[in-house]
């Protein structure tokens, strides 16, 4: 470092700044990605505050049956007068905790498998590729659905069914990008000085190839709110019917549509602005990590 | 060309092996003992034997996997427990409905995604642009269901326009041969019933075909950009060719490609997304079927349907790549 201060005018040397310290930048410029960032950030402290800022218990009764939205209760009651502004909130609790820990949960299924088979290549690659087609074959809500029903009803089968659902994309996005990296430069003189073909995995190609599945799982992450509402609503939701689950909310706010359109149009909000969040972050993030489209 | 056809069709196996045992484990793996899953509270154990012997669940796993393979090769795909009919009768009789829904909503798709996609590709970075990058942002977030139960709200409810429940009039009497009512009207030369099927058409096809209109606007935007800045278009534009024939004849000739493909990929979510459009809009389909089925437990109906489904949407592939190999001579000489 010492050499190369020296060598390089201190007049004109650009502030070093790494891949994501340059993202981070660009991703500031990005207005489209703030304004999915501030969704996130609305959806994730409804979700995070639920409990210190909802008006009443998502489970008590507090008011009359179908109260119109009022200033007691911001978006009305419900059939059994629960409010359904803290039902909402608590909701986004669910989707939050369901949605990341299924797409976390997919990132280590698909992930460990994409870069077995992109990193080791062979037999291994294509057992593991076949297997991803099976999976990629059935449509992603009916996967889910098969999972569901065959776990049991629940919070954590919830997040398996739309874990395992997604685990083959990552797994091929990864494979994909580990297998353009084989032939980089970089590895190949790592190779050449006899670095082990894990080292080179772990050290050289799984970094350079993390970046689109990262904006994969952004992206990810919106369809899962949406399957996981989707999920709801065909009753396959957490078992308990009570819980405030979008989803499994929209089951009974449909009854009353003619009455009570407001019901639809609070709680299939709330999932249209997460949704939204996570879809306007994951394409700037696609935007801002691309190195080729770097100024 | 058959060559590359017979090859897509050996790589096809592998998968549907890997299929049929998936959904062989499935039936097996469901909480506890299948008789308690799919009997409940009814059970007694005369009919946990009975449904022991129809399942096949007392020989060797090997056996019943050989046994499952044989029927669903020999086009036996179970019966319903709940009420024995075999599946692939009540399916057939389903189908038609699903059918008529995801094509009403793949013409949507296509025929709003494409022009949109090209307007937007006109101008990048105009208002026309942003206006349509907003659309497809949307078309992907909203879900079909919120999306239908809006629909129904707003043009049901609020403006009463169009129907929001089933695929034709209930009171409406007539010979429904093939199952697709569009056709059988149109045979029975009832174009008033036509006209009441179309209508019925309309929303659950906008809400079913929204995602993949979104997907398909933005991919087609994104391809004629691409195709637009090649070299061979700015020579067809500057040996004075006129605009409409360099956008037919150079740009979406070549455009084309990757859409077709992505049409393809959206059958599958099609299917899916029937499943819960047919539960907002009542619509007598496979998808409501397979929801009754779950809510009754009838797993034999939901392993058949999704393999039944899974089937469909590889060959429904299968076809787009040939039809791609077709179109592009890259790949038809490899």
């Amino acid at each position: 470092m010492m050499f190369r201060a020296a060598l390089v005018d201190p007049q004109i040397v650009r502030a070093s700044r790494g891949l994501w310290g340059d993202a981070a930048r660009r991703l500031r410029r990005n207005r489209p990605a703030l304004v999915g960032l501030v969704c996130i950030v609305l959806f994730a402290l409804a979700a995070i505050l639920a409990p210190f800022i909802s008006p009443f218990d998502p489970y008590a009764m507090n008011g009359s049956s179908l109260d119109a939205p009022s200033l007691t209760h911001l978006f009305g009651t419900d059939l059994l007068g629960r409010d359904i502004f803290s039902r909402v909130l608590y909701g986004a609790q669910i989707s939050l905790f369901v949605g990341v820990g299924a797409v976390v949960l997919a990132l280590l299924i698909g992930g460990v498998l994409g870069a077995i088979a992109g990193g080791f290549g062979g037999r291994i690659d294509g057992v593991i590729m076949r297997a991803t087609d099976v999976f990629l074959s059935i449509p992603s809500i009916l996967l889910a659905i098969g999972i569901v029903t065959a776990l049991g009803r629940g919070m954590v089968q919830l997040m398996f069914a739309i874990a395992v659902s997604y685990a083959p994309t990552f797994a091929r996005l990864l494979r994909g990008s580990l297998l353009a990296l084989r032939e980089a430069d970089y590895v190949v003189a790592a190779r050449t000085i006899g670095a082990s073909r894990m080292r080179i995995l772990v050290r050289h190609m799984l970094p350079n190839a993390l970046t689109p599945l990262i904006v994969q799982a952004t992206l990810v992450l919106a369809t899962a709110i949406i399957d996981i509402a989707g999920l709801g609503f065909l009753g396959l939701g957490p078992a308990d019917p009570r819980t405030p689950e979008w989803g499994t909310m929209l089951v009974d706010a449909r009854r009353f549509m003619q009455t009570a359109p407001h019901i639809v149009v609070f709680i299939g909000g709330a999932i249209v602005i997460s949704a939204i969040g996570f879809n306007l972050l994951g394409d700037g993030l696609r935007e801002s990590l691309d190195p080729k489209l770097k100024r | 060309m058959g060559r590359y056809i017979v090859r897509r069709l050996i790589a096809a196996i592998p998968v549907l092996i890997g299929l049929s045992i998936l959904l062989f484990a499935y039936i097996r793996i469901l909480p506890g003992d299948p008789c308690v899953a799919i009997l409940g509270q009814h059970r007694t154990p005369a009919a946990c034997a009975a449904l022991r012997e129809h399942l096949g669940l007392d020989l060797p796993l090997w056996q019943q996997y050989i046994s499952y393979l044989l029927k669903t090769l020999s086009g036996d795909l179970g019966s319903s427990v709940v009420n024995s009919q075999p599946f692939l009768g009540e399916f057939l009789t389903r189908f038609p409905g699903t059918i008529e829904l995801t094509a009403g909503a793949l013409i949507f798709s296509i025929g709003v995604g494409i022009p949109l996609g090209r307007l937007a590709a006109r101008k990048v970075g105009g208002w026309v642009d942003g206006l349509i990058t907003g659309v497809s942002l949307f078309g992907v977030s909203i879900p079909v269901f919120v999306l239908g139960l809006a629909l129904v709200v707003i043009f049901g409810v609020i403006l009463g326009w169009l129907p929001t429940q089933g695929r034709i009039d209930a009171r409406a009497r007539f010979d429904a041969t093939s199952g697709i009512l569009l056709i059988d009207t149109l045979f029975a030369g009832r174009l008033d019933l036509f006209v009441d099927v179309v209508r019925h058409l309309v929303l659950p096809s906008i809400a079913l075909g929204s995602i993949p209109l979104a997907i398909i606007a933005r991919i087609t935007r994104a391809s004629v950009i691409e195709v637009a800045n090649e070299d061979y278009v700015r020579t067809a534009r500057s040996k004075g060719l006129k605009e409409k024939t360099v956008d037919n004849r150079h740009v979406m000739r070549n455009a084309w490609l990757p859409v077709t493909t992505v049409v393809g990929l959206q059958v599958g979510g099609l299917l899916g997304g029937a499943v819960l459009t047919e539960t907002v809009f009542v619509w007598n389909g496979v998808g409501r079927w397979v929801v009754d089925a779950i809510e009754n437990h009838d797993y034999p109906i939901v392993q058949s349907t999704i393999l039944v489904f899974a089937v469909i949407f590889l060959i429904v592939n299968l076809i787009v790549d040939v039809g791609y190999a077709l179109l592009n001579p890259k790949i038809r000489y490899q």
